[in-house]
């Protein structure tokens, strides 16, 4: 008997060799094919979007579901090798420089006796990812967040030395040297396949300014460029065909993506422009200030010297008529003789930023801040009487427009949709030019607005609620980025022939609960 | 002898793996599996305690003993055309045994006792694997301890039975969603436990012999319910939200049923090398419609999983060649009907129809005790399949695939006679 026990386990392991097959195995490539394509070496270039940056933070969970690992594990199917990212030490998300923490923490949304708390805030913990700590690569997501198209081939963006003025603290971590550019780092991998979704920084850190910055539309000089800036088209150009020259050098093929607007992201949707909800009574009372105020520039103009019908007709756009119910905000603008008190209503299009204090919205922010010294001047004039100048400045000064930082007005929304529609026929002729894959972003992030359907949900452009955008307002969800990923792959099966199955986006995870906030 | 017995009992506390119809493991005696488990026209050991027990009295000897474990080497892949996702189960044995014994009163009575493990489930996938929010694994066992009783009514006619204790321990581990994760990315995860559940039922059959070849046999075992009531649910790895459930346990009370199983056939022993055996069976799985998990806790909702399983036949057919003196061959085919209908394949019991195919043999060491080897491959067809009741935010979201499945198991056992 003993005998025979001994080969027991000869037996059973024949057993566990005998697996049974299916007659077109997946595990075994024997579905899916890679058409004209080449996957075994994929580079994805690009910014915190390439990244699988959210929750306004890098963190681990996010970059395991950036759109590029996403897109890696489909062309592991046909032949897809190895994709390193640079992964953070945590799922905090924050930097540290120096032992400094520079960046915060991921955005959570918190809650109370079972209801969310909103705004998110960040996580609490400490941090462990150190900028200086540098990271063994080549990486094959090489995603920066806070990149512009130009820093892609700007020398010394990788130098910690330089952070935050001249580098990136997130290249820093893994540029092959202090003067490696991002291009060098990714050419010298030699990709097989490419993806390079540049650009959207170009302009979305003019938008999230509240266009506090400049349109450097004309200036060629990137170097003279502030954060918060718009890129002049013709240098984004000259970069981006630098950056494709670079990358189809050794690669079979590659994706390019086009740059959304910006009134498709929450950040700038969430906020309506006519949230002044009033009563009547409150209508009534505010018409009657603006009234006020137009009478009071009238009679200031008058005593200026300008002709009675001349300062009626100027003043007249200071008279703005309130009506019960919601109503638009009023904003500054510049000062300019057409409008030299420098404030109007709001126009239909023109956008507030999520950033915004919406507590004080509801206190005066965007109409006036009516103080007793006000409305006893308005007492005044009701009574027929007549304010004295410092009584009429009073007024005028209670006027209390939105700040330019906390909206986008009309000419910025225009001088971003001229660098933008400039920006994205570059891509597209780029992409045509070179027989590249191309992904309408642009597009995608509409239909997002409008919400695409999935089993289980619909995925829409809501903040906190909709599932497609993460706490930040900005930047996607994990759910977000399986929709580009499967966008990614339905343009690659049309340029390479190949066969890529899609993700499905119900099993991505959209925003993060937690009560561990500070 | 005995290192192999001990060795055996230590197998017995590992738990078995399904490989038929939904969580029934069809391995109550190394005889009767090795001709396609058919035997409740067949009297040649005391295995016949399980698969009818009225037949008991026809054994010749004072005291019969069958004892023996199998292995189950089974083995499921699953995999999604649509997504590129694929999956398989782990390697991880399953080891049924039975342990039956008859004693001859007189004549007209004999005394039984059959110890077995009919029902039971062991998958183990992948954790975190695309399915994971339906099972990530499950591992449930019941023993049978049947007494029982054979009386002879006439030459040609017996009635057998009586009661069965039945002990029963589950553990089912699932992730809450398909998302949900805890603050350093882990998936929040559920896990049930309960053990030593009990309850009992009772078996009842007859053996009508018109002539000496030909035993007509008839068993029915009833329908048991394992109520599992104050078991352990420990929620794992959600965060720390008022939003979601919190880590922890709680009690829960779920309900799994082990059906009743009708079985009819023949055997027929054409001389005195050839015996050929016939059993139809119907196993009444319609009594499995949902499993319902009932948390103590009031903030976590009732865990309702449709089954909706169908009653289902299994057909076994198998022969006996007694090759020398001490030395039977036996071969064996069966097909078994899956009770899972289309729309609720869950994971946890990947199931479709089965064939399966057995051998085996028994060699008389001595006058008394002999040895019994039974092998049996279970073939499962390709199947594309879905399970269409997982709800999320009021909405079906079936999880389907392709599955492809195999089992083989080996099986040793004794007959000891005195």
């Amino acid at each position: 008997m003993k005998n025979y026990i001994k080969y027991l386990p000869f037996l059973a392991f024949g057993l566990f060799a005998c697996e049974p097959e299916f007659d077109d195995s997946i595990e075994d490539n024997e579905v899916y094919t890679a058409g004209e394509a080449d996957f075994s070496n994929y580079v994805a270039l690009g910014n915190s979007l390439t990244a699988g940056f959210a929750d306004n933070a890098l963190y681990i969970q996010g970059q395991e579901n950036s759109y590029p690992n996403i897109l890696s594990g489909q062309f592991a199917l046909v032949g897809g090798g190895e994709f390193e990212q640079p992964l953070m030490a945590d799922n905090l998300g924050g930097l540290k420089l120096g032992g400094n923490q520079i960046t915060n923490n991921r955005l959570v949304l918190s809650s109370n006796a079972g209801q969310p708390v909103i705004p998110p805030s960040p996580i609490a913990g400490d941090p462990q990812t150190e900028v200086t700590n540098k990271l063994n690569g080549p990486f094959n997501n090489m995603g920066v967040p806070g990149a512009k198209s130009f820093h892609l081939v700007a020398s010394g963006y990788g130098n910690a030395a330089g952070v935050p003025q001249q580098a990136n603290p997130y290249f820093a971590r893994f540029s092959s040297s202090d003067n490696a550019t991002i291009i060098e780092d990714a050419a010298a991998q030699s990709p097989s396949f490419f993806t390079l979704w540049i650009g959207n920084n170009d302009i979305l850190g003019y938008a999230t300014s509240g266009g506090t910055g400049v349109d450097q539309t004309g200036n060629l000089d990137p170097s003279t460029y502030a954060s918060n800036d718009i890129t002049d088209p013709n240098v984004f150009a000259g970069v981006y065909s630098q950056l494709i020259d670079g990358l189809i050098a050794s690669a079979s093929g590659g994706v390019v993506y086009n740059i959304p607007d910006v009134t498709d992201i929450p950040f700038f949707t969430t906020v309506p422009n006519n949230a002044l909800e009033i009563d009547a009574t409150t209508a009534a009372n505010l018409t009657g200030f603006f009234q006020a105020v137009a009478g009071i520039f009238t009679q200031g103009l008058i005593q200026q010297g300008v002709p009675p019908e001349q300062a009626q007709a100027l003043a007249a756009q200071y008279a703005i008529p309130f009506t019960e119910g919601p109503n638009r905000f009023i904003i500054e603008v510049p000062v300019t003789q057409e409008n030299p008190l420098g404030f109007r209503q709001m126009q239909e299009n023109e956008l507030l930023l999520l950033t915004i204090d919406q507590a004080a919205l509801g206190q005066g922010y965007g109409s006036v801040a009516l103080t007793p010294e006000v409305q006893q001047v308005l007492g005044i004039l009701q009574q027929g009487g007549t304010p004295t100048p410092e009584q009429g400045q009073l007024v005028l000064n209670a006027v209390n427009p939105i700040e330019d930082q906390d909206a986008l007005d009309t000419a910025e929304l225009q001088a971003i949709s001229t660098a933008r529609t400039s920006y994205n026929s570059t891509i597209q002729g780029l992409a045509q030019a070179n027989g590249l894959a191309f992904v309408d972003a642009d597009g995608l992030l509409q239909n997002v607005a409008q919400g695409i359907s999935f089993p289980g949900g619909i995925v829409t452009s809501d903040f906190v609620s909709g599932g497609g955008f993460s706490l930040d307002g900005v930047h996607l969800t994990p759910r977000g980025y399986a929709l580009v990923a499967n966008e990614t792959l339905r343009a690659i099966n049309m340029t390479y022939g190949s066969d890529l199955p899609e993700v499905n986006i119900g099993a991505y995870g959209t925003i993060n609960f937690s009560d561990n906030v500070n | 002898m005995k290192n192999f017995l001990i060795s055996g009992l230590l197998l017995m506390l590992a738990s078995a793996t399904a490989y038929a119809g939904g969580y029934r493991v069809a391995a109550q005696g190394q005889r009767a599996l090795a001709m396609g488990h058919a035997g409740v026209g067949v009297v040649n050991s005391a295995e016949t305690a399980f698969f009818n027990p009225s037949g008991l009295v026809y054994l010749e000897d004072k005291l019969t003993v069958s004892a023996g474990v199998t292995g189950v080497f089974s083995n499921v892949k699953w995999q999604n055309r649509s997504t590129g996702q694929f999956a398989e189960t782990q390697q991880d044995p399953g080891t049924p045994f039975y342990f039956h014994a008859a004693y001859k009163v007189n004549e007209w009575l004999s005394l039984g006792l059959s110890v077995s493990t009919p029902y039971g489930s062991s998958v183990e996938w992948e954790r975190n694997w695309p399915g994971s929010h339906l099972v990530n694994d499950i591992d449930l066992s019941a023993i049978y301890i049947q007494p029982l009783v054979s009386l002879k009514l006439s030459e040609h006619f017996s009635i057998g039975g009586g009661p069965i204790f039945v002990t029963g321990n589950v553990n089912f581990n699932r992730n809450a969603n398909r998302t949900l994760t805890d603050e350093q990315g882990n998936r929040s995860n559920i896990t049930i436990d309960d053990s030593g559940v009990t309850n009992t039922g009772w078996s009842a059959s007859f053996m009508f012999t018109p002539v000496e070849e030909l035993r007509i046999g008839f068993n029915y075992r009833s329908e048991i319910l394992l109520n599992a009531e104050g078991g352990e649910a420990t929620f794992s790895n959600f965060p720390n939200s008022t939003l979601t459930p919190q880590n922890g346990t709680t009690g829960f009370d779920a309900t799994l049923p082990l059906p009743a199983e009708l079985t009819m056939g023949f055997a027929y022993q054409l001389n005195e090398k050839w015996l050929f055996a016939f059993d139809y069976q119907r196993a009444f799985w319609d009594v499995y419609n949902s499993l319902d998990i009932d948390f103590a806790d009031p903030n976590v909702a009732t865990s309702v999983n449709p089954r909706n399983y169908k009653n289902a036949s299994i057909y076994r057919m198998g022969a006996q060649y007694q090759a020398t003196d001490n030395l039977q061959l036996r071969v064996g085919y069966y097909f078994d009907e899956s009770p899972v209908q289309a729309g609720f394949f869950a994971p946890e019991t990947p199931r479709n129809d089965a064939n399966g195919y057995t051998a085996g043999l028994s060699f008389q060491v001595s006058e008394k005790f002999a040895i019994d080897a039974s092998f049996l491959y279970v073939r499962f067809q390709e199947v594309d399949a879905s399970y269409d009741s997982y709800v999320e935010n009021g909405q079906a979201v079936p999880f389907s695939g392709t599955y492809k499945s195999n089992a083989f198991l080996p099986g040793l056992g004794v007959t000891y006679k005195l």
